[in-house]
């Protein structure tokens, strides 16, 4: 089967900027988009541009975008993805700079991973002298996965919009570490993601879930660091607050109002009170501000199932 | 085919015109719905922050209520309520341990225990996949031959493991559902990404963002406006549209917004010839004046 493959090619050194360009591979059955862009390198063109090494979803290296989305082309079946999308549109990853075709520069990603640390500590940062656990792996909720390929980062909504938030892979990497019994350092390295780029710029758009081509599902190891963070005692931030107080609310009323979570969450911080309230006041007036505290059919149940939980933990 | 409705907390409180706009398309269409009078939050992700175990026993009560009610559908109007619910739906589904432990709570609070013979479904599935878009078509009167641009917001796509409705790369429910009131969908790429209602406010500065590139690109390729199938992402398009522009404003001094945002209750509601003022459209802050206008 003849396919078409359209490229998004660029080598910001001589062009102006990127230009698809169509190649045609005679595909085998069951070849991937790995092979199929080796094939073209070698008997089309020699400059096509990709990294790639282990051709078994292992290295991490071959990530790129395919029809739109983050994917491992060595994992990628091609006649699937065609199916799928009635074409087959390949180009770098998003959120990193491209140096040439599908390479990008991921120096940014790897200080990011360096930075939670990645490393069991003793509390004064010096190494842990590692000994095998058994059971490690379940407490890890598959954190320890990760193969570092940078797909999650290049689809994360949050990190388009801020390119300073540490991101997807580092966090999950920094709750491999939290989870670890071995390690000693928790409390340093939580106290670190509780700033602007850490844990609570996350908005939850599921995208790094989705595309984690190791099912490492970083969000979800995000809630729990947040989960930690609260236990530990970095409680009184306005995101923390976010948490509790909604929780609080929906424990009282069973159910949320979104007019009374705001002033709930700001309590105390001046400043954040101000900027919501002119807000507050536009939405009064166009009917979106409901009455606090009207009686809710249910909430008796609802109370009790609060309290089991709380008895129980 | 009975539902019974899970209206939501946003849809009772901030956004009561949802509400109000469902009742008036799920009315003339006929669909024969249970409204769940004693309905609790379904968490939207935050509850399972604080304490998984909580949120899951909160949504078992809602499907378990169902199900005693011999009703084995449950209809979604909210996004994120559709993900979260729908969600733990699927889990507890799979997952006995899961699903006896949370039963243990749920009967020692409320009697109740759920089976997991429940199904959860969004409106927009409903009418897609149940109701059928050409059966819709009946009822529309007035079609609006506005550009509209689909915005599906985060839940109900992904996890794609638990909506499987939709294509999560590709969607096409919302399209559908915009050609069938005789309009035209806006192609974009911000119809699948986040409107960041979940930081708004915390971290505005990436809410404001998201809502500034959204809308903005909606409006470069020509919407008249955006339709939601989601209430938080509504409040966040909306609401803070105007924001979202001064903060536009401080790079790029020329570019406004100023796109109304519609529930998609409304939209189907403006084609079978309810009156903005029945569907609630006076409680929207960004003016839905200049669509009305068009399609009048
Ligand atoms: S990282 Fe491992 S699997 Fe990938 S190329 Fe190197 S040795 Fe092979
Ligand atoms: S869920 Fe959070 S970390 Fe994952 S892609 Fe979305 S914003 Fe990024
Ligand atoms: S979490 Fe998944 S997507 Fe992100 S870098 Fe690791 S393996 Fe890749
Ligand atoms: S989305 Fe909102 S607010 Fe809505 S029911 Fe679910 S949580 Fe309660
Ligand atoms: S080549 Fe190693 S992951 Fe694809």
């Amino acid at each position: 089967m003849r396919v078409k493959i359209t490229v998004q090619k660029f080598n910001p050194e001589v062009d102006q900027k990127p230009y698809p360009r169509d190649y045609f591979v005679e595909a085998s059955r069951g070849m991937t988009l790995l092979s199929a862009l080796l094939k073209i390198k070698a008997e089309t063109d020699g400059t096509l541009t990709f990294r790639a090494s282990c051709r078994a979803a292992i290295c991490g290296s071959c990530a790129m975008q395919v029809n739109g989305s983050q994917k491992l082309a060595c994992k990628l079946p091609l006649k699937e993805e065609l199916e799928h999308h009635g074409k087959i549109e390949v180009g770098p990853m998003a959120n990193m700079p491209v140096i040439k075709d599908m390479v990008v520069q991921m120096n940014p990603f790897w200080e990011k991973v360096r930075a939670v640390d990645p490393f069991l500590m003793t509390k004064d940062g010096a190494e842990v002298p590692t000994e095998a656990l058994k059971d490690l792996h379940e407490k890890l909720h598959n954190a320890d996965g990760c193969i570092l390929c940078g797909a999650c980062v290049s689809a994360c909504t949050a990190y388009e919009v801020s390119s300073g938030f540490l991101g997807p892979a580092a966090l999950a990497k920094a709750y491999r570490f939290q989870a670890d019994p071995r390690d000693q350092a928790h409390l340093p390295r939580l106290e670190a993601l509780q700033g602007p780029d850490g844990i609570w710029d996350c908005v939850r758009c599921v995208f790094c879930v989705q595309v984690c081509p190791k099912d490492v599902r970083p969000m979800e190891q995000i809630v729990r660091l947040r989960r930690l963070s609260i236990d530990a005692g970095f409680s009184d931030s306005v995101e923390a607050r976010h948490i509790t107080e909604f929780t609080k609310v929906v424990g009282k009323e069973g159910r949320l109002n979104e007019a009374l979570l705001p002033v709930l969450m700001t309590w105390g911080n001046i400043k954040k009170m101000l900027r919501i309230i002119p807000l507050g006041i536009k939405m009064f007036f166009h009917g979106k501000t409901p009455f606090p505290f009207k009686r809710v059919p249910g909430a008796d149940q609802v109370r009790a199932i609060f309290k089991y939980w709380e008895k129980a933990k | 085919m009975k539902y019974a409705l899970f209206p939501g907390c946003a849809a009772k409180g901030a956004t009561p015109e949802l509400y109000a706009s469902t009742m008036k398309v799920v009315g003339r269409l006929g669909l024969d719905i249970v409204e769940l009078e004693a309905f609790n939050c379904c968490g939207a992700g935050v509850i399972t922050e604080a304490d998984p175990d909580l949120a899951y026993t909160l949504n078992a009560r809602t499907l378990a209520t169902a199900e005693k009610m011999g009703i084995n559908n449950v209809m979604t109007i909210c996004g994120t309520c559709q993900g979260i619910l729908g969600g733990a739906n699927k889990n507890l589904q799979e997952d006995e341990a899961l699903r006896e432990r949370i039963n243990r709570a749920l009967k020692d609070t409320t009697g109740l225990e759920y089976h997991g013979t429940v199904e959860v479904k969004h409106l927009q599935w409903i009418l897609v996949k149940d109701f059928g878009v050409d059966e819709l078509g009946k009822f529309i009167t007035h079609p609006l031959h506005v550009s509209i641009a689909p915005f599906y917001g985060c839940y109900i796509l992904r996890p794609s493991r638990a909506t499987g409705f939709d294509d999560w790369e590709n969607p096409t429910s919302l399209e559908k559902l915009i050609r069938a009131v005789g309009a035209y969908p806006v192609e974009y790429d911000g119809r699948t990404k986040c409107c960041g209602f979940p930081v708004l406010l915390e971290k505005d500065q990436i809410s404001l963002s998201m809502v500034a590139q959204n809308v903005g690109e909606a409006k470069e390729k020509g919407s008249d406006a955006m339709v939601t199938p989601c209430p938080l992402c509504h409040m966040s398009l909306d609401i803070y549209q105007e924001r979202a522009e001064d903060r536009l404003q401080q790079e790029h001094p020329d570019q406004t917004l100023g796109v109304p945002i519609l529930h998609l209750p409304q939209l189907l509601g403006l084609a079978m010839g309810f009156s903005p003022k029945e569907l609630g459209m006076k409680r929207h802050l960004v003016s839905p004046a200049p669509l009305i206008e068009k399609i009048q």
